[in-house]
């Protein structure tokens, strides 16, 4: 089989920047199973035990418990607002619209350390820091522009003149959003979710500033972790990560489609 | 507040424009219940805005507008109990047919067992029986059309609106669709709001015919009216086919009227009662393409011109003969049958008979 040089070269480029990407979550994979007790690579053996104590380890337990309330919470406010921007946005023309969507894009580009350090400053002065709620209003605010963006792209598949046949059969404009328009929307509200979870639960330079130890949340108890042992736990404990993400992405992906939830292509 | 006497549809004095671009001016109708009406004209000319407006879709910008008596104008398109077909469809892709079918009744509070009966009835009406369970995507696009209307027609609405809906089927599902949609009315007795720029449709669909251009209404008029007798140049040239003269300076004597174009060219013809012509007047003549033919002996002296065959176009059952006269311009003939292009070639002189007693005069 003849292959055009070019095509080799573009191959070639391609695996070399996969393997680049993904060499690390392989390393890290592989070293989770070394039964000795201390990081290394490549691994001496094979053994599970830094899996049970990861699973065992009270910190990361903990850890994980506030991983889920917070990405549960933020991820749904950051839907419902998201939503309400997106729909307005989407259909009605007002002056400041385009101030409306830099803001909501704002950060994007701010760094998330100096949002979490902002946050922190912020809940300091509101006395919220020992409790979830500055953690998920951080959360909210960092994964909001993903979550409007994917919403933004499934509204503009829904064609308006759906909208306008369900006012002329008699939809008042809030039947005509639950009976039409969020059903048709229901891809992008369901990909936006999840993609905020992902973003919330891995989230971490913000999270550093805005948990205090009991609210910690799995990537900062990981990060406290590494400080102080060295043992192959924290390598089972990234390898599990690695893995769940990774699983609800394919979920997604098969249910919903990634291409249109990330906005890579139009319906 | 309605009563029986009320008309379906009033609109009164109503305008409105998008920035600089007029859509209405002063429009003002009345709309019999039960009729076929059509908005006729070409794009732009504001027709599916004043559709809109009555389905609630746009608000006038003055004027108003009444359904069945009752002052519309400030209330929303969901509450104005009009059925809408779009040119797209506009079905839902999450429903099936049924659901879609059933969303007015749905919204109207009707009980299930009456809303399934409702639906079943009317997608019999549409030929549809038996495709309750099938989604949008896996119809044919006549197939989604007929959905839409029977979508529309279920909620028996006070006025059902078209906006162009036959537009975007191919020839033969046309003139189909538009036999189909003749009997749904027929069966319904709906009042009828049709939008289309092809008068070959509105002439064959309507009981009346509304032709509007640049925001205004330039006639009213049953369809056989409007063909016979334009209210003006415009009309004239829009509804069917017509060959529009040069201007024309009359000189009436004698019962008969002679109409000259300049250059010695003239047409004669016995003076009309309906036509109050003196000498010196300033005519426009438009004479249709089926008025004019090849001159014979049998006809006696009619008014005649003389010109050269530039083209012929054989269509079957009739031939589009085109004409160049002097002055006046390229003619266009319809004969029927095709003898013409055996008897007279392209390039070969031909004598024509105009029948100016069927000819549209306008003064101008």
């Amino acid at each position: 089989m003849k292959m055009d040089w070019r095509a080799l070269l573009f191959w070639t480029l391609i695996s070399a920047l996969l393997v680049y990407m993904t060499l690390p979550a392989f390393v890290v994979i592989m070293a989770s199973f070394n039964p000795g007790e201390v990081l290394s690579f490549p691994p001496k053996g094979f053994s599970v035990r830094w899996y049970i104590k990861a699973v065992t380890y009270p910190d990361f337990q903990i850890a994980f418990r506030n991983g889920i309330i917070v990405a549960a919470f933020a991820s749904t406010l950051a839907l419902v607002l998201g939503a309400a921007v997106a729909l307005l946005v989407a259909r009605y023309k007002f002056q400041g619209r385009g101030l409306l969507e830099a803001i909501l894009s704002a950060p994007l580009i701010v760094p998330h350390f100096t949002t979490g350090f902002g946050f922190l400053l912020l809940g300091a002065h509101l006395d919220i820091n020992q409790t979830y709620l500055i953690i998920i209003i951080a959360h909210v605010v960092l994964v909001l522009p993903f979550v409007t963006r994917a919403i933004h792209v499934s509204l503009q598949n829904v064609d308006p003149n759906l909208e306008r046949a369900a006012a002329n059969l008699g939809a008042s404009p809030l039947k005509s959003l639950l009976r039409v328009t969020v059903p048709l929307m229901l891809p992008g509200l369901a990909g936006g979710w999840l993609m905020a979870a992902i973003l919330s639960l891995t989230e971490f330079s913000a999270s550093l500033y805005v948990t205090a130890s009991r609210t910690q949340t799995l990537p900062v108890a990981m990060y406290n972790y590494i400080r102080e042992y060295t043992d192959p736990t924290i390598a089972a404990i990234s390898a599990l990560l690695i893995v769940a993400t990774t699983l609800i992405m394919i979920v997604a992906n098969h249910f919903l489609g990634l291409r249109k939830i990330l906005a890579i292509e139009p319906r | 507040m309605s009563n029986a006497d009320a008309r379906a549809v009033e609109i009164v004095n109503v305008s409105k424009s998008f920035g600089s671009a007029v859509a209405a001016h002063a429009v003002s109708l009345s709309i019999n219940r039960g009729e076929f009406i059509t908005f006729l004209g070409p794009s732009g000319c504001g027709k599916t805005t004043l559709l809109n407006m009555i389905a609630g879709f746009e608000t006038q910008d003055s004027g108003e507008i009444r359904i069945e008596g009752k002052d519309v104008s400030s209330m929303p398109p969901y509450q104005r109990d009009t059925g809408m077909v779009f040119q797209t469809y506009a079905l839902f892709p999450h429903m099936n047919v049924h659901d879609n079918v059933a969303f007015g009744l749905q919204m109207r509070k009707v009980s299930r067992k009456e809303i399934d009966s409702r639906v079943a009835k009317a997608l019999a009406m549409v030929k549809l029986q038996g495709l309750e369970s099938r989604r949008a995507r896996q119809l044919s696009g006549g197939q989604q059309q007929r959905v839409a209307l029977a979508r529309a027609i279920v909620i028996r609405p006070k006025v059902l609106l078209l906006d162009e809906p036959l537009s975007a089927l191919d020839r033969s599902l046309r003139t189909q669709m538009q036999v189909e949609l003749k009997e749904v009315h027929r069966k319904t007795g709906l009042t009828t709001i049709f939008v289309t720029h092809d008068q070959g449709e509105a002439l064959s669909l309507s009981d009346r015919i509304v032709v509007m251009n640049k925001g205004e209404i330039q006639q009213v008029s049953k369809p056989l009216d409007l063909y016979r007798h334009p209210a003006n140049g415009f009309v004239a040239s829009f509804v069917g086919e017509i060959n529009a003269l040069p201007s024309a300076q009359c000189v009436v004597s004698g019962g008969k009227v002679t109409f000259s174009f300049g250059d010695n060219v003239t047409l004669e013809g016995k003076l009309r009662h309906d036509q109050p012509l003196k000498t010196g007047d300033k005519v426009n003549l438009f004479v249709r393409p089926e008025h004019i033919g090849m001159a014979n002996g049998a006809d006696g002296n009619g008014p005649r011109l003389k010109g050269r065959i530039a083209t012929h176009i054989y269509q079957g059952t009739h031939t589009v003969t085109r004409v160049r006269v002097p002055v006046l311009g390229l003619l266009e003939l319809r004969v029927e049958g095709g003898e013409i292009i055996e008897r007279k070639p392209v390039g070969s002189d031909i004598d024509l008979a105009v029948r100016l007693d069927e000819a549209v005069i306008i003064r101008g």
